[in-house]
């Protein structure tokens, strides 16, 4: 008889705690999104994080409100790329983006200054008076982007990292893996980037890089889409209106619009 | 007074919950690579080693101690600790959204925490007043948070140091938590 009371004891603890649950869970239902539902079904669930999301329900939220692309999961791979495109009405393109360096620093073109014998990866370097290199804007070329790169679609030439854009698949890991931020994903057309992420005036410019940007506008008076345009002292191509004309590139003093 | 203010400062200092007790080591090695994490996930820890403080206490000292059945205490804590997790889980989904989605995945998560389950328990072998239990609930939060935030600093200092190639990864992180563990040994006999 001993045994009946523990045993009561648990059970309606037990019993208490799963009603309550199902009446609260019936009471305070929130209404759902109903693509929102359907996309969290349709992923697998292990709320591991690799999609840059709190978890899954975060990740289908995102999607939802079409923050977010449907190829991000990394258990659900190809599979739940394509479901998810298809719930979505969007179709899969496999290369939509490649990534550009926006420096063309190289070791010709700027000096160095310090001779650093640290740890060999940009992160570490860039702690250190901004990385070696006398532009504190540019890449460091110690190859984070290298090492990240699944594709062997990015090495370091001359000291500066260069993208083969055949090779790129657009994934976006090498922008995250660098320290200075000068990996952008550009569209997959072929259009000029200037090669160049310094803001600095064009003066300042002139003397630690030959090839840095120095905001003189000369592409953004030869352009005769609008496309180029010069702001804090560093040039942009916007490529939703650039037609690929090459003006100018031909007109670039510092040849770093390439 | 005095003696809640001690029982706080020992559970944030002498008496830490992961670095002196070495409880909740998983969440502590599992989510404490970046900042924000970290953060969140001390913020759901503090909160349910409070509401778990305050459910299981009346539970145990008017239910279970009167009958002599104490032994049951971890199963029918374990059981409080999910099901009221569970419970705050949908009340904040439905009331407070923005505090549900600051703690994410994290509150699910430590349902199962030891270190919940461990402060409820510890409650009772300290025998605790229930005011004097929700401060020692608090103050071992507050060191979780603390342990945490300062492991987290730790880790991110590694990702970009030079180690050799035996001990990388989970080898060097299990080193630096013994060496920060140990720096809190230097608290102990501070307070308590």
């Amino acid at each position: 008889m001993e045994i009946l009371l523990p045993i009561l004891i648990v059970g309606a603890i037990g019993l208490i705690a799963g009603v309550g649950l199902s009446i609260a869970s019936v009471l305070m239902q929130v209404p759902v999104d109903e693509t929102e539902q359907k996309i969290r079904d349709a992923l697998p669930g292990a709320n591991c994080g690799a999609c840059g999301y709190s978890g899954c329900d975060g990740y289908a939220a995102a999607i939802a409100k079409g923050e977010a692309p449907p190829d991000r999961c990394a258990p659900g791979g190809a599979e739940t790329a394509a479901a998810l495109s298809q719930l979505l009405g969007v179709e899969v393109v496999a290369k939509q983006r490649r990534a550009v360096v926006a420096c063309g620093g190289d070791c010709d073109a700027v000096g160095q200054k310090m001779d650093y014998h640290g740890v060999q990866t940009c992160a570490a370097a860039n702690q250190l008076y901004r990385g070696p290199s006398d532009c504190g804007y540019g890449c460091i070329g110690l190859g984070d982007c290298v090492r990240e790169c699944e594709y062997d679609a990015i090495s370091v030439q001359n000291g500066v990292a260069v993208v083969d854009p055949a090779a790129c698949t657009g994934c976006e890991r090498c922008v995250k893996a660098c320290p200075k931020g000068i990996i952008v994903l550009k569209p997959a057309e072929p259009h000029p980037v200037v090669r160049c992420s310094n803001p600095q005036k064009g003066a300042v410019v002139r003397k630690i890089c030959k090839k840095g940007c120095i905001g003189c506008m000369k592409c953004e008076r030869v352009c005769p889409t609008g496309a180029a345009s010069v702001k804090n002292h560093l040039a942009s191509i916007d490529p939703a209106l650039c037609t690929n004309c090459g003006a100018c590139v031909e007109a670039c003093p510092q040849h770093c619009i390439q | 007074m005095t003696k809640l203010v001690t029982i706080l400062l020992a559970g944030i200092l002498t008496n830490n919950m992961v670095l002196s007790k070495f409880l909740g080591i998983c969440p502590f090695l599992g989510v404490s690579k970046k900042l924000n994490t970290a953060l969140s996930m001390s913020l759901a820890v503090i909160f349910v080693m409070l509401i778990a403080t305050a459910v299981t206490w009346p539970v145990y000292a008017l239910l279970l101690e009167p009958n002599g059945l104490g032994y049951l205490q971890t199963i029918v804590f374990i059981l409080i600790i999910a099901a009221l997790v569970q419970l705050v889980e949908i009340v904040l989904k439905r009331f407070l959204p923005p505090i549900y989605q600051a703690l994410g995945i994290y509150l699910p998560l430590i349902t199962t925490n030891c270190a919940v389950l461990g402060i409820t328990l510890l409650n009772f072998t300290d025998s605790l007043s229930y005011v004097e239990s929700l401060f020692n609930a608090l103050g071992a939060g507050i060191g979780f948070l603390v342990a945490m935030v300062l492991f987290a600093g730790v880790r991110m200092r590694l990702e970009t140091a030079d180690i050799p190639e035996s001990l990388q990864g989970l080898p060097i992180t299990l080193i630096s938590a013994s060496i920060v563990s140990l720096s809190f040994l230097g608290f102990a006999g501070i307070v308590g």
